[in-house]
């Protein structure tokens, strides 16, 4: 048995104690499968032990507990519809307790759309399977056959006689029972849904607007230090001495240097400030050759042998069957995730045990990392994680909890390392920047005849085309997070991978619908006979109001149209912009997402988190681009990262295309997937510039106008 | 250096005995555990720190407390004394104008002054007032919906 599951096990027998009353339903789904890249990405698979538990109290109150957290996405409201709607209660008696190790069971961590799509299952059968237990109850209770019931707003009512009934609250009462779920449970059909498919008030809309919603950083413990540590000035660089006795003498300051750990600490974070301010160190900086222009052939250089796992036909074939051919490379940036909130985390040491309260992604995650880095056993320590200000793949690393933690053992006390905003652009996980190499070619008949596709370090994730295309081969080099390719920490951001994939690859597809002198409407259909991909670009086709047209515009007025899939979702986008052509500014005006994510369990939640991701993009697609030198960060604050302010942000219509028979696919990445390639091949229509770099700033913009 | 600050905090009296020159955010976070009011830049870039001095938003990373000697704060904790939320609160509840709620206390506190302000701002001025305040989310269109509500109702927020 592993450490793990042992933890599990003890932890619930405790948990189901301290519950008292009350109905407890567990829930044990089996493995669930997921695609292969997000396995790799993500370590362990998701577990086959125990997924969630719900609580029906002796008040009729129900409580979902679950690993996953609530960063803005809005699971906590659809995740307690899905329980509320297979219970048969209203969304208003729901409590959804999340990502806290000791009440919550086990949970990858909260990234990869993966909340709704793979957790939410397994949410929906406890419930159902709540709802067979609380029914069976009411049967006994009633002298009737549960074939006779019908469940309303947590009430059990005898269908032959309605003043015969019982409510959830009393058939609680009295009782301690728990129930292990391992059938699978008949869930509501869609036709059926009373809490789902509909856009109640969020549960954490409350606190969020005044001000009482708490993250980590609003933690407070008696005695508490804030801890402002000493960062290297470049990445890779070593101390050559620290001098702390200047800070040290400062009256209130604690200084700590142990283990490579160096930190001014006081109950006043603007005097641990000024004590880091003080401590004097040298350092020995690797000498730094690379910067933000020359990445990419070193990208390329130091990417060592491709993984090939498309390998199609025959592409010199396909070649030379071909009417044109194209080859083109195109660049994205190092992005930073830049959540507003950065990484926080208060760590209390004390009596052999440590309680960490984590701006997380992965208080699962980070549970072990403390663990290890205090000495700890695993059960001894416990991760809450409050609210999380935005985390966008960027909060998954547990840096600042281990350093909380083990300043916080050091010192005795507890200690808040809440990073200033410089310390979250050093230490963030940056999307990493890519190059895409594309060669490819179409016929006279408007068809692809082959697709030779070279990813380096944005990894796999969207690298296949949604295209019949049958002389086709993709090779990732690089993969995404290697170690010592970048020089700095990289790692996932919104829809990782495939946001970098498609800016290449959705303006590949338009520019040989151009070079075939078609539609690039017509060309896509053209090329595939995938129905969910028809459907999204018939639908926003159609919301869009598209006219087909083989030339491009070149009036400084475009319009551009991309297609991807991404977390289960199928996604087609088109933008309206102009351009202007003196100064390169770019000003998008409208767009359209369409979008198939099977069944919407809350569709104002998924129109907010695809306004979300496409509001993320524009920032991707214009400005957003980490400088640095080498492991030297330069970007240290918003005044050099600029993202999505509120006057960028243009119309935007989201159409959800139905598709009920399909389950409740990813929401929170989607959208952003063909920000740059709609972006993109709007300005060449506006234009003929075909901006093959992100981000398309004015000054490149311009650059490529002067070409055409 | 230590000095009295005395200044009016969501309508009631305070008094700090400490430096003048530390910043109203940490005073507000730590002595006065009004932990509403965040952290995002230190800089004054991203508007997460914003509360109303007198009618008028400031950052309050960058803002001195010698700076409010007698001055008049407010904070998102006092927009909704006794436990009734404001107009500009309830737009922002309605609109769903958040996602992550880091930094809404600074969105609803910029809102409010900006209303203060101008009562019936055209949607040109309200993305003016709010250009300041970073949303990483991309709730902006919900934000601007919520403001434009509380504008409609004709009231101060």
């Amino acid at each position: 048995m592993t450490a793990r599951a042992r933890l599990t096990r003890m932890d619930r027998r405790g948990f189901v104690k301290a519950l008292g009353g009350g109905v407890l339903i567990l829930v044990s789904a089996p493995a669930l499968a997921a695609p292969e890249w997000e396995l790799e990405a993500q370590g362990p698979r998701y577990p086959s032990d125990i997924n969630a538990y719900l609580h029906i109290a002796e008040d009729g109150q129900v409580t979902l507990f679950s690993g996953k957290i609530e960063m803005g996405q809005g699971v906590m409201t659809s995740l307690g519809q899905m329980a509320a709607d297979e219970l048969g209660v209203d969304l208003d008696v729901m409590h959804v307790v999340m990502g806290d190790t000791a009440s919550c069971p086990w949970d990858a961590g909260t990234w990869g759309s993966m909340t709704t799509r793979f957790f939410g299952p397994a949410v929906r059968a406890a419930a159902a399977q709540a709802r067979l237990v609380l029914t069976d109850l009411a049967a006994q209770r009633l002298g009737v056959p549960r074939a006779e019931l019908v469940v309303e707003k947590g009430v059990v009512y005898h269908t032959a006689n309605r003043d015969h009934h019982v409510s959830y609250g009393d058939l609680a009462r009295g009782q301690q029972i728990t129930h292990t779920v391992s059938e699978k449970a008949v869930l509501k059909s869609v036709r059926e849904f009373a809490v789902m498919g509909r856009s109640p008030k969020r549960l954490d809309g409350r606190d969020k607007v005044t001000g009482g919603a708490k993250y980590a950083g609003d933690m407070r413990l008696p005695g508490m230090l804030y801890a402002r540590i000493l960062r290297p000035p470049a990445h890779g660089a070593t101390p050559r001495s620290v001098d702390t006795s200047a800070a040290a003498a400062m009256s209130g300051v604690t200084v700590v240097n142990q283990g490579g750990l160096v930190a001014a600490l006081a109950a006043d974070p603007e005097l641990a400030e000024r004590a880091l301010e003080a401590i004097k160190a040298d350092w020995d900086v690797p000498p730094a050759t690379v910067d933000g222009d020359g990445i990419f052939a070193h990208l390329v250089s130091e990417a060592g042998d491709p993984q090939t796992p498309v390998s199609e036909g025959d592409l010199a074939a396909g070649r030379t069957a071909s009417a044109r051919t194209l080859e083109v490379e195109y660049h994205t940036a190092y992005v930073a995730h830049a959540p507003v909130e950065p990484h926080t985390s208060l760590a209390d040491v004390k009596d052999g045990k440590a309680t960490v309260w984590a701006s997380t992604q992965s208080p699962f995650g980070n549970q072990p990392q403390v663990a290890r880095a205090l000495g700890f056993q695993i059960e001894n320590v416990r991760i809450i994680t409050p609210y999380v200000g935005g985390g966008f793949g960027g909060k998954s690393a547990g840096l600042q909890s281990v350093e909380a933690a083990r300043l916080s053992q050091i010192v005795g006390k507890p200690v808040m390392v809440d990073w200033p905003r410089r310390d979250e652009f050093f230490n963030d996980t940056f999307g990493p920047a890519a190059v895409l190499k594309i060669a490819s070619g179409v016929d006279r008949a408007g068809r692809i005849t082959f697709w030779d596709y070279q990813v380096y370090a944005a990894g796999g994730r969207g690298a296949d085309v949604l295209y019949d295309i049958p002389n086709r081969r993709v090779r990732i080099y690089g993969g995404r997070d290697r170690e010592h390719y970048h020089f700095f920490g990289t790692g996932p951001w919104r829809a990782p991978g495939a946001n970098s994939n498609k800016f290449g690859y959705e303006q590949q597809i338009d520019a040989m619908a151009r070079a075939a002198g078609m539609d690039p409407l017509e060309f896509r259909l053209r090329n595939t006979k995938d129905p969910r991909a028809v459907a999204v670009l018939r639908a926003v086709a159609r919301a869009s109001n598209w006219t087909s047209r083989a030339a491009i515009r070149r009036d400084g007025r475009g319009r551009g149209l991309a297609l991807g899939a991404d977390a289960g979702a199928y996604v087609a986008h088109v933008a309206d912009v102009t351009v202007d052509r003196a100064t390169g500014e770019v000003k998008v005006e409208k767009i359209w997402c369409a979008q198939d994510m099977g069944i919407v369990v809350n569709p104002r939640g998924a129109e907010m988190q695809a306004e979300g991701g496409i509001t993320m993009g524009l920032g991707a697609c214009f400005s957003e681009e980490l400088t640095f030198q080498g492991g030297r960060i330069i970007t240290k604050n918003f005044d050099s990262y600029e993202f999505t302010r509120m006057s960028r942000v243009p119309e935007i219509e989201i159409v959800l295309v139905p598709n009920d028979r399909l389950d409740p696919q990813g929401g929170g990445e989607p959208s952003i997937i063909n920000m740059g390639a709609v972006i993109a091949n709007a300005i060449y229509d506006a234009t003929g510039a075909r901006m093959t770099r992100l981000p398309m700033t004015p000054e490149r913009v311009l650059a490529e106008i002067r070409k055409t | 250096m230590t000095d009295t600050i005395r200044f009016t905090l969501n309508g009631k009296a305070v008094s700090l005995e400490t430096d003048p020159s530390r910043k109203l955010l940490w005073a507000l976070r730590t002595d006065l555990e009004l932990t509403g009011t965040k952290y995002g830049c230190g800089e004054g870039m991203c508007g997460a720190c914003t509360v109303v001095v007198d009618g008028q938003a400031v950052r309050s990373c960058v803002t001195d407390l010698a700076s409010v000697q007698g001055h008049s704060v407010t904070t998102i904790e006092g927009l909704s004394a006794g436990g009734e939320l404001s107009p500009i609160q309830q737009a922002f509840l309605e609109h769903d104008g958040y996602q992550c709620g880091y930094c809404t206390p600074g969105q609803i506190m910029n809102a409010h002054a900006l209303l203060l302000q101008n009562p019936k701002p055209t949607r040109a001025q309200i993305v003016e007032g709010m250009e300041g305040n970073l949303c990483r989310c991309g709730a902006y269109k919900h934000i601007r919906a919520a403001i434009e509500a509380a504008a409609g109702q004709g009231r101060q927020s």
